[in-house]
Parts: structure tokens; sequence; C-alpha cells
């Protein structure tokens, strides 16, 4: 199965969860983002550009469901899954805290982008209340992230990588 | 390059999107789209409530234990509610209570005259701690229009932001740009209810001269004023919450009187929306 169908599903389930179950849930005085630690694992595992298509699609459907201006979750999970897979491509390859570093870090970023995305349409934001929240959202998403990765790569991985390798030095 | 390349053309699709859906208005092509879109994606959704619903009733009898623990008395009327919550074991059960709570309130002597109730499940919650709106499944084809008030059995809620044929959007009192003329039942007291400054008084009523007379536990209910030309959204009488504290310093022009709303905000499942009676359900 290629990457983009394993990818697709989780996804669509992150976004619906996230709209439908999560959002609005506080979680030790946070607000989780189940979607954006999805796409940061997602983009630690496939990379930057799979992460960067990640984004864009999982915040298109947040900005559908949410009935919100189209675009403006894309464009921040799209950089946020970029950012991940680039980490994960280049400094972050092979560190066992990358994910939850990662999701600690644009946690911090996106959510002041997002605020400032909503700022610039002139649609009411409380930036007050968005700043309140975010050290502790950071350090859940980091939590999150720190259990989603080794799913996600158990997923997003081929088993059998190897297989014909071993089968053919067998022989031999 | 070629990864530049594709999120530069992702940024810009995104950017496209932003502006085609920000420039259009509820009945352009977009908006269309994304309506058809979001009622598609609605079962999906509701799923994920479903699935998820076991997960935060669990969550929140743990949370509650724990603030009990700091507090006997609310111990006891939280356990209460746990067990209740803990009851109802089946979600036909549960919604079947909350439709009927609504049904209730709707045929109650508090409803307000000259309004029908459309009840609506709510479906989307806000995606962040800054946007307070949520999204519920009833929209222009139901009768709703911008700027209907919204409320449950407890008391009001917000205002109808977006409308769209099956669904609508619903500002809620705490958000930054609520803001609704109210009065203290009991007194002569009126101001205005807005967002408050912290978590323990989500709401403060500004505005009220000074020299009026205001207690704590007193209850804020909706002005519903009404000049030659203009009136409030509002109709008069509807519950909004209880005064917390009163603050009052010699050098404010006015008294400063938090309130803490009916309608628990976080956690709603279904609302009504308030709509004209001569207004019919024909778009």
């Amino acid at each position: 199965m290629s990457a983009a169908l394993r990818i697709a599903p989780l996804i669509f389930v992150a976004a619906v969860f996230q709209v439908g179950a999560v959002a609005g849930s506080r979680v030790l005085g946070a607000e989780p983002d189940l979607l954006l630690v999805t796409v940061i694992v997602v983009a630690l595992v496939a990379g930057s550009i799979p992460g960067a298509v990640a984004g864009f699609a999982g915040g298109l459907l947040v900005d559908v469901m949410t009935l919100d201006t189209l675009g403006t979750t894309s464009i921040v999970l799209t950089v946020a899954g970029y950012w991940a897979g680039r980490y994960g491509e280049t400094t972050g390859r092979g560190r066992p805290y990358a994910a939850p570093l990662a999701a600690f870090a644009i946690t911090l970023l996106a959510t002041p982008a997002g605020v400032a995305l909503h700022f610039l349409l002139g649609q009411p934001v409380s930036a007050r209340a968005a700043f309140a929240t975010l050290i502790p959202s950071a350090i859940v998403n980091a939590l999150l992230a720190f259990g989603l990765h080794p799913l996600c790569r158990r997923l997003l991985t081929p088993r059998d990588r190897f297989g014909p390798h071993t089968r053919e030095v067998g022989v031999v | 390059m070629r990864r530049r390349l594709v999120v530069g053309g992702l940024v810009v699709l995104a950017l496209i999107l932003v502006t085609l859906s920000f420039r259009e208005d509820d009945e352009g092509p977009v908006s269309g789209a994304q309506s058809a879109a979001a009622a598609a994606l609605e079962p999906f959704q509701v799923a994920a409530d479903r699935v998820a619903e076991p997960f935060r009733d669990a969550y929140a009898w743990a949370q509650g234990l724990t603030h009990a623990r700091a507090d006997a008395n609310r111990l006891q009327r939280e356990n209460e509610t746990l067990r209740q919550q803990y009851a109802r074991a089946r979600l036909a059960e549960q919604e079947n209570a909350r439709l009927r709570s609504l049904l209730q309130f709707r045929s109650g002597p508090r409803f307000p005259e000259g309004f029908d109730g459309v009840a609506a499940e709510v479906i989307y919650r806000p995606p962040g701690a800054y946007a307070q709106a949520i999204v519920i499944a009833a929209g222009r084809d139901d009768g709703i229009r911008v700027d209907d008030p919204v409320v449950t059995a407890r008391g009001l809620v917000g205002t109808v932001s977006r409308v769209d044929t099956k669904t609508a959007r619903v500002t809620l009192l705490t958000d930054d740009q609520s803001a609704v003329s109210a009065t203290v039942l009991g007194s002569e007291a009126a101001g205005i209810v807005r967002r408050g400054q912290g978590p323990r008084a989500p709401l403060t009523l500004v505005r009220v001269p000074k020299e009026a007379v205001v207690h704590v536990g007193d209850t804020v209910v909706t002005a519903g004023w009404r000049s030659r030309r203009f009136s409030s959204l509002y109709p008069p009488g509807i519950l909004i919450g209880n005064v917390t504290s009163v603050g009052l310093a010699d050098t404010d022009l006015f008294t400063q009187v938090q309130v803490e709303p009916f309608a628990d905000l976080s956690s709603l499942e279904a609302v009504l929306v308030l709509v004209p009676s001569d207004r019919g359900t024909t778009p």
C-alpha cells in the first residue's frame, strides 16, 4: 500500500476526532490538538512533503467541518507539517525525543499563527484565551506525540522492507 | 527545490481558498461547496462524538473526584451528577432526556412570547480557546437567521453568527464580541453582559450605575429593550446567570458585577434557537 493511502485515513480520522470529540475538551487545563500532533508525527515518519500535504488536507477538513474561512487552518498545518518533516529529515533524524520536542515547539508557534491569521481576516478571536492555555497545551501535545509517534511509525512504515534481501542471502 | 515548490504551491492554494472564502457571501459557490461537504462529513463527526463520549464522561468523572476532594459539599453534588451520568448507559436515553428538557422549556411559562424554538444538536465545539463558537445541526431551512438568540433550558447561550442551509454557527456569550443588555431581577440595576476576566467568572455585567443595589446571588436576565426603530436582539426575561461578586471602588464610575452563566457553555449538547413566530421557515 502506498504511503498516501496509509496517511489519508489517519489524517481523516484525526480531523474528524479533533473537531467532533477533542476540540473544546480540557485536559489538565490544556486543549490538546490531535490533528496538529498527527500531522507532525506523520511528517516526522514520512517526510516534509507528505507532512505538508497531510497538513493542508487535514486543515481543509477542519475548516469545512467548522464552517470557518477555508484555508486558514490549512496554511498553519501545511507549514507545521513541512517544518516537522524537515526537522525529521535533518537534525531530528533518529532522535528518540524528536516527536515530543517538535510537537511542543510547533504548538508554541502554530497557535499564535492561527490567532494572527484570524485577526488579519477581521474575525473575532481572543488572544488572551489562546495564550493562557498555550504552554499547557504544548506540554499535552508533546505527551500526545510521545504516544502517537510509535503508533504512526508502525502504521506508515512498510513491514517487509528487507524481506527480498534476506531471502536472497539465504539462497546464496 | 521540489520540496519548496510543493509547500509553496500548497500555501498559495490555501491563500486562494482563504481569499475566495473570505470575499464571497454565504450564497456563493465556495460557501455552497463547503456547506455540502460539511453536511457529508456530519455522520463521521457524529460517530466520532459517540465513540469519544464514554471517554469524555470518564475523564469528567475523574476530574470531578479530584476537585471534590478539596470541597466536601461539591463532592456530594458532583458525585450525584456523575452517578446520574454513569447510569445513563445508552446514548439514546441521553439524547431523549436532553430533547425532553428543551421541550419542557419550550412549552413552559419561561419561554418568551412571540418566538418559536428550533431544537438543534451541537455538532462541533470550539476548535480552540480563542474561538468561542459552536456549530449546530439546524440552519436556514429551519427558519434560522443571523442574530437569532440561542438558549438552553437553563439560560442564554449566545446568538447565531452564520447560517448555512443545514447548519449554523453560534457565537457564545463568552466570546469577546458578545454583548447583551441585561438587568438584575429585583433591582433597578441594568448593564451589559460581556466576557469576564477569569475562569471563575466567565461573564461580567458592566456599565451598572454606582448607586444600583446588587447582591451576590441575584439573578441576571436579558433586558429586551425596544425603541422606535431599534430593539434588542434578545427577548426580555431570558435567564443569563447568577451574580457571584460585586466590586465597587470609590474611584470607579460603575459597579463591576461578576456573573456565572446558568447554561454550562463548555459542554453544550443541544440548544434551542429562538425564531420569531411570524417569520416562518421558508428561506
